[in-house]
């Protein structure tokens, strides 16, 4: 296993930028997830790391190796296809062999290791079978087998779970994920399942438009998201518009003053968590922000529960609230107060009606 | 009453189906039994009914210098054609169906030509080229009449069969196992030795049998382009047949369909034909 670098690497079609300008650096034995809104780029990325796409500029690095020229047999990287790609015509064994043979590692030790890599996936019973006589869960396995038997510098996985049902992709998710930390492998995994991502990466990176947005952990992103993309893709939020009238106060189109931390001034958006805004009857004394409000719609997902609250007649915001038998329960029409702290809500500078991520600086 | 209506119409409609097929079966093979029937007539003249039964034609015609040297031509034809039309015809699909480039359209089309051109055109053609090129050349490429001539001939009535039938399979093979074999490390040529080959190899397979009985039953082509003493099966039966008609033709063409009818079987051992056509 490697560390892993891409520097300002780009794919251009025309002129599309299918990728721009990614950088990433993976640590050894690190697990990160691209992850990203169909056609954003994630698969375009993986494929120019193992080299089946040509980067129209900047550079792939694998160890302490250039790779960026290197055809793709030439490099050492084990890719998992969303299709897993298994070889109708060979064996299970042969299947997982190919990449030792091709290596020309000696038919014993390469026996053993194929063995060893079947039993690592919990398939050791079935290595005569052909591919068409596996469960899709099974065939995804022996994917994953034959693209760790090399012991490749850096394991490439093309949302492997996509074509699993919900249940086998929770087993798949977990098994992934302890022979990962088991092998310690260098892991690309491109998948657009925000909760796949979040419970799977040690790091993520959110992309759009070909674009990296942010990279962090599932807390730097839920805490601290870069821009008002990254924070409506990862978890939810909900936006009010306005300006910053000085760095600690959002002035929102409805007109309410929110203290706020902002770096700037001028045209500005705030997102906040609907879990992190709290709906009480009462105004609470001493809180950050506390505003009057009434409840235009409740949306009961079960064990949550969604208020919408209408503050002003611009600004509206959610809030999450849990489902408790005691307690307030506020119901459509009611009146309630609704606040939340400084250090609970995001400020992203710029205008804009819907955060259109165009026109905003790369992260 | 709908429902009773309804099973009717199954009933019906499952006997129509029946009866289609036996039609067609029998509109196939009563020629096929017909022939072998003849083959096996005692007498020399063929009417019906015949006056009894016997192997002689078979003798009859093993002791045929012109059937026995026109089988070995053509089989020697149609194995060479057949090979030398896969050298060429699956590269020929592998870059129509893998790149983009200019010409791309009238080359799948050329490739198709032979195909679609009667027999006795691509025949004059060959024929008038071959006259051409003698003189050009100053007599120097003796090629009117030449095996040569004969062979380049039947390559291209074989090619077409081969480039079509690769290309259907091409069409179905999922490219990213290739991406996958180099994932593992193969080089292009590895990949397509080891992967590409035998996932196409039924459309191979398939092309080179096509291809075979189509160069071993041509005659209008080849009329045009053998030389004096040397001519394939089917022109040693039509120059036969404009003196004589006896149950021997029908013999060779027993031979014929037992040569041609093998050749699908062991081919469809390996692949199975009714997957790819
Ligand atoms: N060969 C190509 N020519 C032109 N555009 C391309 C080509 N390949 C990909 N693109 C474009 O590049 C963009 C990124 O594609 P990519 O496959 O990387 O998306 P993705 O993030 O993997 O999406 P998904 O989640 O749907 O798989 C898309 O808009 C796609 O249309
Ligand atoms: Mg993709």
């Amino acid at each position: 296993m490697a560390r892993l670098q891409l520097n300002q690497l780009s794919k251009r079609y025309g002129d599309f930028f299918a990728a721009r300008d990614v950088t990433l650096d993976v640590a050894d034995g690190e697990f990160l997830v691209l992850l990203g809104p169909s056609g954003c780029g994630k698969t375009t990325t993986l494929r120019m790391i193992a080299g089946f796409i040509e980067p129209t500029s900047g550079m792939v690095r694998l160890g302490d190796n250039d790779v960026t020229r290197l055809p793709a047999w030439k490099r050492n990287t084990g890719l998992v296809f969303q299709s897993y790609a298994l070889f109708p015509h060979l064996t299970v064994n042969q299947n997982v062999a190919f990449g030792l043979e091709m290596r020309k590692t000696p038919k014993a030790e390469a026996d053993q290791r194929v063995a060893e890599a079947l039993e690592l996936v919990r398939l050791g019973h079935l290595g005569d079978r052909l591919p068409r006589q596996l469960s899709g869960g099974q065939q995804q396995r022996v994917a994953l087998a034959r693209a760790l038997v090399f012991r490749p510098d850096v394991l490439l996985l093309d949302e492997p779970l996509s074509n699993l049902d919900a249940k086998l992709r929770q087993e798949v998710r977990v098994e992934i994920r302890r022979l990962q930390q088991a092998l310690s492998l260098t892991t690309v995994m491109v998948t657009h399942d925000q909760e796949e991502a979040l419970t799977m990466a040690d790091r993520l990176v959110v992309m759009s438009e070909g674009r990296v947005r942010q990279v962090g952990t599932q807390r730097d992103l839920y805490e601290r998201p870069a821009d008002r993309f990254v924070a409506g893709f990862v978890g939810r939020s909900s936006f009010l518009e306005g300006t910053l009238e000085t760095p600690e106060r959002f002035r929102t189109r409805g007109g309410l003053a929110v203290a706020c931390r902002g770096t700037t001034t001028g045209p500005a958006g705030m997102a906040l968590r609907p879990e992190r805004v709290m709906v009480t009857p009462e105004p609470v004394a001493g809180a950050d922000n506390d505003f009057p409000g009434e409840v235009e719609f409740v949306s009961y997902l079960g064990g949550l529960i969604d208020l919408h609250i209408r503050l002003s007649p611009a600004d509206v915001v959610i809030a999450q609230i849990p489902n408790r038998e005691e307690g307030f329960m506020p119901k459509a029409g009611d009146k309630v107060h609704v606040g939340w702290t400084v250090a609970s809500a995001s400020v992203f500078p710029g205008a804009g009606e819907d955060p259109d991520p165009t026109d905003l600086p790369p992260a | 009453m709908t429902g009773l209506m309804g099973l009717d119409r199954r009933v019906i409609g499952r006997w129509a189906l029946t009866a289609a097929a036996a039609l067609t079966m029998l509109y196939i093979l009563l020629p096929l039994v017909s022939v072998i029937w003849l083959s096996f007539y005692r007498q020399e003249i063929p009417s019906f009914p015949p006056e009894g039964y016997s192997v002689h034609w078979y003798g009859v015609i093993a002791g045929n210098q012109r059937f026995v040297d026109g089988l070995l031509l053509s089989v020697q034809l149609g194995v060479s054609a057949t090979a030398i039309g896969l050298a060429v015809g699956v590269p020929a699909a592998l870059c129509l169906s893998r790149f983009r480039f200019p010409g791309r359209e009238a080359l799948n089309n050329v490739l198709l030509l032979p195909l679609m051109v009667p027999g006795v055109v691509l025949g004059t053609a060959l024929y008038v080229f071959h006259v051409e090129a003698e003189i050009a050349t100053g007599g120097n490429l003796p090629i009117i009449g030449s095996t040569l001539g004969l062979l380049s001939g039947h390559v291209l009535v074989v090619i077409p069969w081969i480039v079509r039938l690769v290309l259907a399979s091409l069409a179905g093979f999922d490219r990213t196992l290739e991406e996958a074999a180099m994932n593992l490390g193969a080089d292009r040529w590895t990949t397509f030795r080891r992967i590409t080959m035998p996932g196409i190899l039924p459309g191979v397979v398939a092309g080179a049998m096509f291809g075979f009985v189509a160069s071993f039953g041509n005659l209008e082509m080849s009329l045009f382009l053998v030389g004096p003493g040397r001519t394939t099966l089917p022109i040693a039966i039509l120059q036969y047949l404009e003196w004589k008609i006896d149950p021997s033709i029908a013999a060779v063409s027993v031979v014929q369909i037992v040569l041609i009818g093998a050749a699908m079987l062991i081919t469809d051992r390996f692949v199975k034909i009714s997957r790819v056509v």
